[in-house]
């Protein structure tokens, strides 16, 4: 059974327009469906606006779903009230883009830890101190008593992320959603930061939904990579058969802008899908990346919602061409 | 050999602030030769930015010591007056993109009349004909003139930054300066807005400064690079050269730590922190974190020539 599975997910935003307010639906989710493994770590690449930071907060139930279906761990948790959903809160963490705003200023390492141990009721004090010890221990931010009585401005970028990541792991998830948790910092913090996620996922069964506007970052991370575009998941597959075996034109649109370091970069103009994605609030009909797709199928593509094809043995892409 | 477009050599640039004087930029030297361009790259709080404003004297007000030469077409700027700096080169032959450039227009004004500011005032020119020009920057930077009599809230990041590119290529300069121009766009976004550098540069015989924390996204326009490390360039090369074989330890850490897409590498990562550019250590400011540190580098590492123009600064690389 795996630890997580949505089923077509949907969140729409409602909006209005004008003074008189006639209704529309922001859809940044538009039925959406993944599972994910105890102790697997999945990324989800997107631009921005795709709708890939609401799909992380409503798996979280930070958001109320639309439509669909969110099942924790064998228990349907889509619709429960915020009261019953404690123990699922306890089960996931979030780590968030930009640390410092994450972290409240006025309080100390120790007691920026001790909260979430408090809310959720462990008492025993003894406790509570051993457990803040063990969690700085595995984010490594050691000799762990410089760190306790320190405030967030004290602490860099990086050790500020890892804060962040022990407060998310202190009570003992099996789920993190890290969402765009390493955009802030600069290249070789990056990586250290990462391969901490990592270790955690390793070491302590942790299943990770990695979400990212960083491609290159995913193929040192994950296990599965999920390509969204326009609130859908157009294409999925394990890391290395998406990198290698692209199929989507918008994959292959964005990895072929990537550049790897290379000093012959520079003599090459690369080839960009024109226009820009759409807006949610009145997405084109059909693929909603075919105004922009070289290989659009006019009368087809845009006209028609695309079906999700298993092109090879999990390897799904969600387009007219490979039907 | 045609003598270098821009030279700058030693120049120095520390400002204080009330913890003490930040040695923002410490005796840095580059050359760089008409219509090509420069990377500089280094992480956060390197100084690279700082590096960028030294250039066109875009000084922060509490600047305690700015020093050294900058040689444009062979005239040492540092010795010219603020006014004639400001009529002549300042947005005239050099322009400045500045970082976080989407939010620097104003969003109360049309394009059109934001992008002939320095035409009217440096030029003199009258409105209608500044217009036209305005009209057909726009063209080349792939945006309809119609675009002129818009606000900026009706263009999307990318076209934003093309109106700031546009603008900044109005005077016909001879050198733009970049400062991270595509650091908050898309990834399509800003392939279109390097697409559109690379053109620039080609027709145009630009030559550029282009500052990124981006290794990857360095390689798409620099003909040389320096890397910045705490206030110093440590490492001065060609493209060819630096990426497929960087010197300095420092700027191979940190090429290990740049993921790669189409190859395999096992990707490392730099332990600690640069240093305080408030009290940098007095010997190699890269030490502490080096692994090939040995007992000289507690000294100020040498600047190793390893030809002409390129070079290195690191006791590794002395002659014995």
């Amino acid at each position: 059974m795996p630890l997580l599975d949505i089923i077509d997910l949907k969140k729409y935003f409602e909006v209005k327009r004008g003074i008189f307010g006639s209704k529309g639906y922001v859809k940044a989710v538009d039925g959406v469906s993944l599972s994910l493994e105890r102790g697997e770590s999945v990324s989800i690449v997107g631009e921005s606006g795709c709708g890939k930071t609401t799909l992380g907060k409503t798996i979280l139930r930070l958001y109320e779903p639309t439509d669909g279906k969110i099942v924790f761990d064998g228990k349907d948790i889509t619709h429960l009230t915020w009261k019953e959903l404690s123990w699922y809160r306890r089960e996931t963490g979030l780590v968030q883009q930009d640390p410092s705003g994450a972290l409240p200023s006025f309080m100390t390492v120790k007691r920026i830890l001790e909260e979430p141990l408090i809310i959720h009721k462990v008492k025993d004090k003894e406790e509570r101190r051993e457990r803040i010890y063990k969690v700085l221990e595995q984010v490594k931010l050691t000799p762990v008593e410089d760190f306790l009585e320190k405030y967030p401005h004290m602490l860099s970028g990086g050790q500020q992320q890892r804060l962040v990541i022990a407060r998310s792991i202190i009570l003992r998830p099996k789920l993190i959603i890290a969402d765009e948790p390493v955009s802030m910092l600069d290249a070789s913090v990056r990586v250290e930061i990462l391969k901490l996620l990592q270790n955690l996922q390793r070491d302590y069964r942790l299943s990770i939904i990695y979400i990212t506007h960083d491609l290159s970052t995913t193929r040192y991370f994950s296990e599965r990579i999920c390509i969204m575009y326009a609130g859908h998941i157009v294409e999925s597959a394990e890391t290395r058969e998406l990198l290698t075996n692209p199929l989507h034109p918008y994959t292959r649109a964005l990895l072929n802008v990537i550049p790897d370091p290379d000093p012959s970069n520079r003599f090459i103009i690369r080839e960009v899908p024109a226009g820009e994605p759409p807006n949610l609030l009145n997405p084109p009909p059909g693929c909603r990346f075919s105004p922009r797709c070289r290989n659009i199928m006019n009368g087809l593509c845009d006209v028609k919602e695309p079906p999700v094809v298993e092109v090879r043995k999990g390897h799904f892409v969600k387009c007219w061409l490979y039907v | 050999m045609a003598e270098p477009h821009l030279t700058v050599k030693n120049l120095v640039m520390y400002y204080r602030t009330v913890r003490g004087e930040v040695k923002a930029v410490d005796n840095v030297s580059f050359s760089l030769p008409r219509s090509k361009t420069v990377a500089i790259i280094g992480e956060s709080g390197c100084g690279k930015s700082s590096l960028a404003k030294s250039i066109i004297k875009l000084l922060p007000r509490n600047v305690s010591v700015y020093k050294g030469v900058i040689l444009f077409d062979g005239v040492d700027l540092m010795k010219m007056d603020e006014e004639s700096f400001r009529r002549d080169i300042r947005w005239v032959k050099i322009t400045y993109v500045p970082q976080a450039a989407l939010n620097s227009l104003n969003p109360v004004i049309k394009i059109g009349e934001q992008m002939i500011e320095p035409l009217l005032l440096h030029f003199k020119m009258r409105k209608t004909e500044a217009l036209e020009r305005a009209a057909k920057a726009l063209k080349t930077v792939g945006i309809s003139e119609e675009f002129i009599n818009h606000y900026p809230f009706e263009l999307s990041g990318g076209m934003r930054q093309r109106v700031i590119i546009a603008m900044s290529m109005l005077t016909n300069p001879e050198l733009m300066v970049l400062d991270e121009p595509t650091s908050s766009l898309d990834v399509l976004t800003q392939a279109n807005i390097i697409n559109l550098l690379k053109t620039i540069k080609r027709d145009l015989k630009l030559s550029m400064i282009f500052i990124t924390h981006d290794v990857g996204l360095s390689s798409e326009l620099a003909d040389r690079v320096a890397v910045m490390y705490a206030g110093q360039i440590v490492e001065f090369a060609s493209a060819d050269e630096f990426y497929r074989n960087p010197k300095h330890p420092y700027s191979q850490k940190l090429m290990d730590s740049v993921p790669t897409l189409k190859t395999d590498k096992k990707l490392d990562f730099i332990p600690g922190s640069p240093p305080s550019l408030l009290n940098p250590p007095r010997g190699c400011r890269f030490a502490e974190r080096c692994p090939y540190r040995f007992e000289k580098c507690k000294e100020p590492p040498p600047v190793i020539n390893l030809s002409e123009e390129f070079y290195v600064r690191c006791w590794l690389y002395e002659k014995r």
